[in-house]
């Protein structure tokens, strides 16, 4: 059991060890936008990992950017579009909103527009729709003539 | 009729759109450097480390940038094609060698042959992220103005030569 926890701690100190190079901040925005960053850029070998998580060359060379820019004074925006020049929309796992990404962030909301029409067609068809017609003629006598009895109501005032 | 055919349809288009889906090749990302000016390194020569060569240099002409190293295996299969690229002496091949120990790659080439007009070292790989490499092999053919006018990831084989690229370089030469 003991052997099992060593070997389990072992390995999970491998999953974190990523991206944990020693990396000196000026204060703790900077760290902050220096995490943020690296979390938000992916991978562009091994896909679906970010950077910081990633233990390819490419992620550690991009960190290294990252951190080297940060330190030249530019801000999370001017990062971005540094990586977005060289690897394309693709490298943000969030793609900023332009002309070439409208389609994948419209088009949930456009499903959803889609699924709520759907819904308000079927309800508004549903209720057209006449009750069945299952009563026997005797039955419909004595329901109009209940209504009627109803209508000639004097306490109804209005009544026909 | 509707009700019948609208599940089908459905199921027909989403059949269609999952089997595109799967034909991607999700390593095939669309380069946003193409129609870019190529990014300029003024880099050392690897056979010459104490000189330095700039792809400045090349302008004016057609050029092919090859992105390789001695680590990379699939960079000793694309080897031979490039070779053969070299022998037709249609266009110079500026290597860039990523990432990777100038003695291995030398000797490299000294095994395998030197289709290379000249070879650059990116020690660091900090060129290799100016072109957004992000895979090796990868190679770009540049035009006489300097703009990435094409980029092909993964290893060249000889039908890409042949279909692509021999097309690409001759109808670039003919524009001014």
């Amino acid at each position: 059991m003991r052997q099992l926890m060593i070997i389990f701690a072992w390995l999970l100190s491998m999953a974190v060890s990523a991206g944990v190079e020693f990396r000196e901040f000026k204060d703790s925005e900077q760290e902050q936008a220096y995490n943020s960053l690296i979390a938000e850029l992916r991978c562009l070998v091994c896909q679906n990992q970010n950077i910081a998580e990633s233990n390819a060359d490419l992620a550690k060379d991009l960190r290294r950017q990252v951190y080297e820019m940060l330190h030249q004074g530019k801000n999370r925006q001017e990062i971005a579009d540094f990586m977005i020049e060289r690897y394309g929309d693709f490298v943000m796992y969030r793609p900023q909103f332009h002309s070439k990404t409208l389609v994948l962030w419209l088009a949930p909301l456009a499903f959803l527009l889609a699924g709520l029409l759907a819904v308000a067609y079927i309800i508004k068809n549903k209720r057209k729709q006449p009750v069945a017609d299952t009563l026997d003629e005797k039955k419909k006598a004595e329901i109009h003539a209940l209504l009627d009895d109803e209508n000639n109501d004097p306490d109804k005032g209005e009544g026909a | 009729m509707l009700k019948f055919f609208a599940p089908l349809l459905l199921f027909v288009v989403l059949a269609i759109f999952l089997a595109i889906g799967l034909q991607l090749n999700p390593r095939d990302l669309p380069s946003p450097l193409i129609e870019k000016p190529a990014p300029v390194f003024d880099l050392p020569d690897l056979a010459s480390p104490e000189k330095s060569f700039s792809n400045e240099l090349m302008k004016g002409q057609v050029y092919v940038l090859n992105v390789w190293a001695s680590w990379c295996v699939s960079c000793r299969a694309e080897h031979t094609v490039l070779n053969r690229l070299a022998a037709m002496k249609v266009v110079h091949l500026v290597g860039l060698n990523y990432k990777d120990e100038p003695q291995d790659a030398r000797r490299w080439l000294q095994q395998l042959g030197n289709p290379y007009y000249v070879n650059v070292i990116d020690y660091e790989g900090r060129t290799g992220i100016d072109y957004g490499v992000y895979g090796v092999p990868e190679t770009y053919i540049v035009d006489k103005k300097g703009v990435i006018r094409y980029k092909h990831t993964g290893p060249v084989a000889d039908s890409d030569i042949e279909q692509t690229f021999l097309p690409m370089i001759k109808q670039l030469k003919t524009e001014v």
